[in-house]
């Protein structure tokens, strides 16, 4: 009843090709851009953007990155928080040293930044392969935040050896610092969230895509149907990591304000992102979302019913939180390994032939 | 006979067609035209360590023919394909392709030469759709930058759909057209070969090497698969070549047969002249080797 | 003797007996690879598992008191007895082969011929979990552990002073080794020879084995996988008991010591998953190493603390030269 596709048809191969072929999805969707972009900001206070919207904006585009490389091209990274750090202290950097350019620009660059340093990491990825890869990209994730930490000139010399956002605008609005409005920091990270699926999903369709997904699925043959392996992991690597250096610095600039390395971009944020996918749906860019989503509101929603409503001391609940996590991670591997993704779609497909099984 | 040997440098090339020198065609009997030698092997010897895969073979394929290489198991056939498909590096000897001498390259190099391949244990990519696999073939004619694609509409778009063309014409030509959108890890062994075939007839190859196409079919399957090959050699003019160990097969669809043993060749020549050479028929039945 | 040369002896010595710990870690996963195919990322937080296992049983503590408590308002936290060490140790041993068919049980057996990366993801939802229940069962605070034969035969700490004496007598500089990384590297040579011993001359030891060949063809002459892989998963946990007791009595049972478990991933990219030699040579250098390292360069140069990184980044440039490891099996791809 939901949907009804009877004289929907596809008439070109443009139009098979799009990526909400079935009209109702295409409405919903449209939906959805227009309660996020016209609705939400009007309407939310501090805390949902701080605690829910913010989180999740980010880390969405921090998933996407990851699911670039680990989903599509099959190449599994543990240094995603590595990554983030570089994006966080490459706008730094940027800010301190041009503070009239626009923050678009900083965000725009610490990307590229983090996207240079990502191809460094990929190089060995020709010779390495498989959980050898995940072992080595560890190497980034040590390495990177040593050097954020012990090299002060990172930092800009600051005693306390954190790096701390001064207070940024653009177009007149400000966007870091203390004073910044709730409906502001939110809409500039929308603009980069939409900007990231929308390259992400234009890549993956295309035949830069299918490169990806070749390597991934099988290597040697994808080679000897032509395609470079090299160049099309190291195209995954810089594309995720161009996303994942995005969400770093807008983790650092909008969301935190004040940044220490170790804890802010620290193994568990690498795992975190990691988990995202693939509770969400690896290779998906809509699992992104939904990974994100998910876990950016499961501490939230047990520390209210945990703490809030059951008194339980916070403790507890961060123990049981990992318990849950940990098992999430294992039920979605056993029983669905494209994640909350693939759910989605089975669910549609049963919708579309509803209320009629066959 | 045609002579099969002692080619000349006497042809010449323009872009990837072969500019077609009256002396080296013939006429085959069912009237199709095979053109000069495309691909020449000269003195190929491989090892892996102290075994020697290959050793001492030389052979030719012409342009637009079938041409076929035998042999039992372990004869060497496999890795004489991957030698010319680039997979392995030979330690010995050249390989000619279009009149020059190939040099050494990457696998994706030689695909992007123009030879498309198949494989004998199935090597499709099992994460995505049917389509997918054979668009994956049209990658080497793909050429729009990642930034035009970021953008997608104009540049991309265009070529996307362009390929797309290519592609559907090849799935139609398979008669796969039902399973399109089909995940390919879904689909029966006999279809996974023919998608194989597919992604490999997308890249439109000058040479298209088949690695026991038939390998684990029915007669039936065998029957269509046969007639695949026959129709891509003659509606193409695909040069074609294949590993089979169907002797039947191998007799009725090729031009030409080499047959190798114990990594060197035995025979060389059209199937009835290799069908009565005496060595081929000692390997073939089992004559003890000393 | 000079007193560089004399320094630099002394950190490398005390970089082998790290590299031993590290090497007692990597056992751990070469023992699952091996048999199973898995990458068992959980083999620190099993460490840590069984030495907070240990540590509970031998106070005497009530299992998930943090939680009864919250949940029923009770104010449980000790049975009011403590357990002779012995006893404890062999109590946790049950616990981590209980532990072991749960794992096999309720994880693993649902992903027989799943894909090595999935595999090696599930492990790391696997260590959080068991980080997790490890904290509820028994509390997150630092712990100290000590194992003790009887009253005041315990688990020696502090510098050997013998060794002390002695250097400073021979060379005139007393070298520093502590007396627990002596026990250490004894216990994990025991270790060692006693695994390779069970490999080689038992019928369990050859079916091991066997299956760590092909998993088909040891089926086909009846060797229950399910069986081995539980066997080989508590062989895991009870080395994992011994480096979480010696990891704990150095430096306290915390979550930092699941932590050990990322260490030994480089010394296995180093010595290569399949090898059991190549686990104890590729912890001897990165023990050695990352102290030499840390001593000749990263100190005086870099700004210190280069062990966080050091032994990944020697394990890195390694694989890119030489991706099989040290000793591990040659890779030929095929077609």
């Amino acid at each position: 009843m939901f949907y009804r596709e009877a004289g929907d048809f596809n008439t070109s191969y443009a139009e098979d090709q799009q990526t909400f072929p079935i009209k109702f999805d295409r409405y919903r969707y449209y939906v959805v851009l227009f309660i996020a972009i016209v609705v939400v900001p009007f309407t939310v206070n501090d805390y949902w953007v701080n605690s829910i919207f913010m989180p999740f904006l980010i880390y969405t585009i921090a998933a996407i990155g990851l699911n670039i490389l680990v989903g599509y091209c099959g190449q599994v990274s543990l240094g995603t928080g590595g990554f983030m750090a570089v994006g966080a202290y490459a706008c730094y950097k940027l800010m301190t040293a041009m503070p009239e350019v626009s923050m678009f620009i900083h965000v725009l660059l610490a990307g590229v930044i983090t996207a240079a340093v990502g191809v460094l990491f990929g190089l060995p990825s020709l010779r390495i392969k498989g959980f050898y890869l995940a072992v080595a990209t560890l190497a980034a994730q040590f390495f990177l935040v040593w050097l954020f930490n012990r090299f002060p000139w990172f930092y800009n010399y600051s005693a306390s050896g954190q790096i701390n956002a001064p207070e940024r605008d653009t177009f007149g609005i400000i966007i870091t610092g203390p004073s910044t409005e709730a409906w502001a920091a939110y809409a500039f990270c929308l603009v980069f969230t939409i900007f990231s699926a929308y390259v992400a999903r234009n890549l993956t369709r295309g035949s830069v895509g299918r490169k990806w997904m070749a390597i991934r699925d099988m290597d040697i043959a994808a080679e000897i149907i032509g395609v470079n392996p090299l160049r099309a992991k190291l195209t995954a690597f810089a594309v995720s990591s161009f996303f994942i250096g995005i969400s770093g610095a807008l983790f650092f600039a909008i969301y935190l304000g004040a940044v220490e390395v170790g804890e802010a971009f620290g193994i568990q944020k690498s795992f975190l992102v990691l988990f995202m996918i693939i509770i969400g749906g690896l290779g998906s860019i809509f699992g992104s979302f939904a990974g994100a989503a998910f876990l950016v509101l499961l501490p939230v929603a047990l520390k209210v019913v945990g703490v809030d409503l059951l008194g339980w001391p916070t403790d507890i609940v961060a123990h049981l939180q990992l318990v849950i996590v940990g098992l999430l991670i294992i039920v979605f591997l056993i029983a669905e390994p494209h994640g909350i993704a693939q759910l989605w779609r089975v669910a549609k497909d049963k919708l579309r032939l509803w209320p009629f099984p066959h | 006979m045609h002579d099969t040997g002692g080619i000349e440098n006497n042809r010449r090339y323009e872009g990837n067609v072969c500019v077609k020198d009256q002396v080296d065609s013939y006429v085959t009997e069912d009237g199709r035209t095979i053109g000069p030698v495309v691909m020449e092997m000269k003195n190929i010897t491989l090892r892996f360590g102290g075994v020697e895969a290959i050793k001492d073979i030389s052979f030719d394929i012409r342009e637009g023919e079938i041409r076929a290489i035998i042999g039992p198991n372990g004869a060497g056939k496999s890795s004489m394909l991957n030698v010319i498909s680039g997979f392995y590096v030979p330690q010995e000897g050249e390989v000619w392709y279009k009149g020059a001498r190939r040099p050494p390259m990457k696998p994706f190099q030689v695909a992007q030469q123009g030879i498309a391949r198949t494989f004998q244990n199935i090597a499709l990519f099992e994460g995505m759709s049917v389509l997918d696999n054979v668009m994956t073939g049209r990658l080497t004619h793909m050429k729009t930058g990642i930034f035009s694609q970021t953008l997608w509409k104009g540049r991309a778009e265009r070529e996307e759909i362009e390929n797309r063309e290519v592609a559907e014409k090849i799935i139609d030509f398979l008669e796969i057209q039902a399973i399109r959108k089909t995940p390919v890890s879904r689909l029966p062994y006999g279809l996974k070969k023919r998608v194989e075939l597919a992604r490999a007839l997308a890249a439109e190859p000058l040479l298209l090497l088949l690695d026991e196409p038939m390998a684990g079919m029915n007669v039936e399957e065998k029957e269509d698969m046969s007639r695949f090959i026959l129709d891509v050699n003659d509606e193409f003019g695909t040069t074609i070549a294949l590993i089979e160990h169907d002797m039947g097969v191998v007799m009725d669809l090729s031009d030409r047969v080499v047959v190798m043993d114990y990594g060197k060749k035995i025979g060389d020549g059209t199937p009835h002249e290799v069908r009565n050479n005496q060595e081929v028929i000692d390997a073939y039945l089992g004559v003890s080797h000393d | 003797m000079p007193e560089q040369l004399a320094y630099t002896i002394e950190v490398f010595l005390n970089g082998l007996m790290a590299g031993v710990l590290y090497a007692l870690v990597a056992l751990g996963f070469v023992l699952i690879y091996k048999a199973s195919g898995i990458f068992n990322y959980a083999q620190g937080v099993m460490a840590l598992f069984a030495a907070m296992t240990l540590v509970g049983i031998q106070n005497g503590q009530v299992p998930f008191a943090h939680l009864i408590n919250a949940i029923f308002g009770t104010d449980v936290h000790k049975f009011g007895w403590s357990v002779h060490s012995f006893v404890a140790i062999a109590l946790t041993v049950v616990v981590m082969i209980g532990l072991a068919w749960a794992v096999q049980r309720f994880v693993f057996r649902h992903l027989v011929g799943q894909e090595a990366i999935i595999l090696f993801m599930a492990t790391i939802g696997l260590a959080y979990l068991l980080e997790g229940v490890a904290d509820l069962m028994w509390g997150s605070e630092l712990k100290a552990l000590d194992v003790c034969a009887a009253e005041g035969v315990c688990l020696p700490q502090g510098l050997n002073s013998w060794i002390d004496e002695t250097t400073f007598e021979t060379f005139g500089y007393g070298f520093f080794i502590d007396n627990l990384d002596i026990v250490a590297s004894i216990v994990a040579a025991i270790l060692v020879v006693g695994l390779v011993m069970f490999a080689q001359y038992t019928k369990q030891g050859r079916a091991m084995r066997a299956v760590a060949d092909d998993h088909q063809a040891a089926l086909s002459v009846g060797v229950s996988l399910n069986f081995i892989w539980i066997l080989v998963w508590s062989l895991a946990g009870f080395v994992a008991l011994v480096a979480g007791i010696m990891w704990g009595a150095k430096s306290g049972v915390q979550f930092s010591l699941s932590l050990i478990a990322l260490k030994a991933l480089p010394v296995l990219m180093l010595g290569g998953f399949t090898s059991i030699p190549g686990a104890i040579v590729g912890g001897l250098i990165i023990g050695v190493g990352e102290k030499l390292f840390e001593f000749l360069i990263g100190a005086p140069f870099l700004g210190g603390a280069t062990e966080n990184w050091f032994a990944y980044m020697l394990a890195l440039l390694f694989l890119v030269f030489r991706p099989q490891g040290l000793f591990g099996e040659r890779i030929i791809e095929r077609v």
